[in-house]
């Protein structure tokens, strides 16, 4: 059996600028477009409708809701042929009848053939207390992973594989600045897994580190790493393939509501395969790493 | 780590056969007689509304206010305290003026554990207000304590009157539980359109009887209500001469006279009595039938009314005197609920979802197995079979504690399914290394088994943590996501180190002599 063998550390160098690239650009994207936030937590209303009338074209429908006078208003095609997703960005405080007026004002200016299959209202106050959950999650989770791994490893490990995954979380997120993607409860479902992910596929890298730091004592890090990736590489890249096709049928056959989510999720699978090899491996080297690093810290 | 004794592959089996009962009994009708739970589907996949309330306290702070007025005036009048302007203020807070001479005396008046006016002092060890007091002016505030106790107290009420008005609506298993201190959940499964419980709990229902004076400007006593239609405005007494709370039932019928739909009610005792003296007295007034501060009408009394029962006339039609008359039966709510959050799906767009998830599912299952397969042939095989108890096992557990499935726990299946094969991967990865230097595969397969041990759980623990905090902050359909995440991993964890472990200590017992390559 031949043995993989590719030099990763030939380009750590240029791969760190890359991501440092990445970065930069996503947190400017993410400072200054910012992120579209959904009714989660932006607050307002979200319908989505079917209509039986073929003939329904979307700027007739468009029309007919601008014609309502609800502020800021978008309308798009949703999945399939006739159904359509509505969103007012303004909610009226405290109007019970909100939705149900919507729907006879375009019944009387379209005609009875519409059905709403989803309605999702969201105050104000509770879209402030959702993103402040999500972003408490996010940072928690985190928190809790460096945490998890500063007590498996030392801390050039923690400091590797934090940054990693930092690096994952920020670039996924500027990405969907970038695309104006919509940011709901689910993009944050996906930011946390993909934070499990991520740390998943580098800690089973930094095993394997450590076990050839105690077996091999005249290899430099530098090359030791290399080492270590490859006799995981294999085992990094199946499990890539077997995520992301898992992930793919839910993309493809899914819904519409999951779209984003497993969107999210492909990202940071692919960002997450990255980072493992070219984010958390060339810090260990940066900040030399050697046998001595896991010897002195076990005497402690 | 090959080694398994005849127990503990009885065992397994028995585990594994167990829940592989429980998932199948969500399907078909085997077993249904002896295992009757079943996985719940969330709102998302069954159709449904989730409705958030908050009370609105403010009205409920005020009333309890102008009650301490009373009790203070009362109080003061008993122990011979002098006060002056005696207010509340902003409506948050009462102010009086005390004589100098007579501060020192009023404080320790407030500060008497035993005091009528400190009902809260043994249950909190703190006073009902907070005292503020400068130069000769106290002022009144409710402590943090104090206002605990009232949020509480009509979150309490209202929870009751909210389940009483969803009950008489008869939906199909509500779900009404208090969220924080000031909020309610309510789910209602298979509700397509809220828009009657919506519109059922959105009036408090204070109804109050009262004369309607023929002054022509407004006084103390009086004051200016409109109809509902807002058609007219009269002056009202503010005096009550009944209210909700002496109603005892309440139907909708049809005046057979008029052929108008009617309100009638029945009062009870004390009602009654008050009802029959205020009519006996009152005959050629207006009586004002005044719900939530608009009246509905105002009947001119033709005689006394001794009975204990009557109607309500308005501009009703048969659904809104249902709907009014059910509201009075229930009662009055402590104070007006907002709908802060609204979620509800259609049963059309629950069963779309359902169809898309366990289509998704099945494609992503087939291709990670056909994946597998490819890559390690018969290995691949024993991962594949490992994966088909891994469901079962994820399914039946989901199934033993009537866990709840949401969409986006159909997605936290299949990624679990296209993650769970990571940890037979890494495995077999190792097996492959330790073969290149160990001949005899038996040793190699344990090496292999036991040497990516840690990595196996590290990498699980890491998910395990991301999922567990999804748990504790996320909510619904969320939540939903991190119960089939979390307890995918201690599934496969079971799978790969008890299921698949046995199926490859056969595989490679049975084929010893072969020295062929994995």
């Amino acid at each position: 059996m031949e043995k993989i063998n590719i030099s990763f550390n030939r380009y750590y160098k240029l791969f760190n600028l890359v991501s440092l690239f990445l970065i930069v650009s996503s947190l400017l994207l993410l400072s200054f477009k910012g992120l579209n936030y959904g009714v989660d937590f932006k607050g307002g209303t979200i319908i989505e409708l079917r209509t039986n009338d073929n003939s329904l074209t979307i700027s007739k429908l468009r029309q007919s809701f601008t014609r309502m006078n609800l502020g800021d208003i978008s309308v798009k095609e949703f999945g399939k042929a006739n159904d359509y997703l509505v969103k007012v960005e303004k909610k009226e405080d405290n109007n019970i009848n909100f939705t149900s007026e919507i729907k006879q004002k375009l019944e009387e200016s379209v005609g009875p053939v519409f059905n709403f299959r989803r309605v999702e209202s969201v105050g104000p106050k509770v879209s402030t207390e959702l993103l402040r959950s999500g972003i408490i999650a996010i940072v928690l989770s985190l928190a809790a992973m460096l945490f998890y791994i500063w007590i498996r490893f030392e801390w050039q490990f923690s400091l590797g594989a934090i940054l990693a995954v930092f690096h994952d979380v920020v670039i996924t997120l500027g990405f969907f600045s970038l695309f104006n993607l919509e940011i709901n409860l689910s993009i944050v479902a996906a930011v946390l897994t993909i934070v499990g992910y991520s740390m998943n596929d580098t800690v089973v890298i930094f095993d394997r580190v450590r076990e050839n730091l105690n077996k091999f004592s005249d290899i430099k890090i530098f090359d030791l790493t290399n080492i270590s990736i490859n006799e995981t590489l294999s085992r990094t890249i199946i499990t890539s393939i077997t995520t992301l096709l898992a992930l793919l049928s839910i993309y493809f056959f899914g819904g519409e509501v999951l779209k984003g989510f497993s969107l999210a999720m492909i990202l940071g699978v692919i960002f997450g395969t990255y980072s493992s090899i070219y984010i958390a491996n060339p810090v260990l080297v940066y900040l030399r790493v050697s046998q001595k690093t896991i010897i002195k810290e076990d005497k402690n | 780590m090959l080694y398994f004794s005849k127990i503990r592959i009885s065992l397994i089996c028995l585990f594994t056969i167990i829940f592989t009962i429980f998932a199948l009994s969500n399907f078909t009708n085997f077993g249904k007689n002896i295992f009757k739970k079943k996985i719940n589907l969330g709102l998302d996949l069954q159709g449904g509304s989730y409705l958030l309330l908050e009370i609105d306290n403010k009205p409920v702070i005020e009333q309890k206010l102008q009650n301490t007025l009373l009790v203070l005036r009362k109080y003061f009048k008993k122990k011979d305290v002098k006060y002056q302007n005696l207010k509340i203020r902003k409506k948050q807070f009462i102010v009086f003026d005390i004589n100098f001479d007579e501060v020192k005396k009023t404080k320790d008046l407030f500060t008497d554990e035993n005091s009528d006016i400190n009902p809260y002092y043994n249950q909190f060890k703190s006073h009902q207000f907070d005292l503020e007091i400068e130069n000769n002016t106290f002022k009144l505030e409710f402590s943090k304590y104090g206002l605990i106790q009232i949020k509480n107290s009509s979150l309490d009420q209202a929870l009751e009157i909210v389940r009483r008005r969803i009950d008489e609506v008869g939906t199909n298993e509500p779900n009404i539980v208090k969220r924080g201190n000031n909020r309610i959940l309510v789910e209602l499964p298979g509700l397509d359109d809220p828009m009657r419980i919506k519109n059922l709990l959105g009036k408090t229902a204070n109804l109050t009887f009262r004369f309607i004076v023929k002054n022509t400007e407004e006084t103390f006593g009086v004051e200016t209500l409109f109809f509902e239609d807002e058609s007219e405005k009269v002056l009202v007494s503010k005096r009550i001469v009944i209210s909700g709370e002496n109603l005892i039932d309440s139907q909708p019928s049809m005046d057979n006279q008029t052929n108008q739909t009617v309100v009638t009610f029945n009062l009870d005792r004390v009602g009654a009595k008050r009802f029959g003296k205020a009519t006996k007295t009152g005959i050629g007034k207006r009586l004002a039938i005044v719900l939530d501060g608009k009246i509905v009408s105002a009947p001119v009394i033709q005689s006394a009314i001794l009975g204990g029962s009557g109607q309500i006339r308005g501009k009703f039609t048969f659904q809104s005197a249902t709907d009014l008359a059910l509201l009075l039966r229930s009662g009055a709510l402590p104070a007006p609920l907002n709908i802060i959050e609204e979620r509800t799906v259609g049963p059309g767009l629950g069963q779309d979802s359902i169809d898309a998830g366990i289509f998704a599912l099945l494609i992503g299952f087939l291709l990670v197995i056909i994946f597998m397969f490819f890559k390690y042939r018969i290995l691949g095989l024993i991962a594949n079979v490992t994966l088909i108890f891994n469901l079962f096992l994820l399914l039946g557990i989901l199934t033993l504690f009537e866990a709840t499935l949401t969409l986006p726990g159909i997605a936290g299946i299949i990624l679990t399914v296209g993650m769970a094969v990571d940890a037979n991967v890494l495995i077999f990865e190792r097996i492959k290394e330790e073969s290149n230097n160990e001949k005899n595969k038996i040793i190699a397969f344990d090496r292999g088994y036991t040497k990516s041990k840690t990595a196996v759980i590290d990498a699980n623990i890491t998910t395990l943590i991301a999922a567990i905090i999804l748990f504790l902050m996320g909510s619904g359909p969320i939540k939903g996501f991190s119960i089939t995440l979390g307890v995918g991993i201690f599934t496969t964890l079971f799978s790969v180190y008890f299921i698949a472990r046995l199926l490859t200590s056969i595989y490679v017992s049975k084929n010893k002599a072969n020295e062929g390559s994995i």
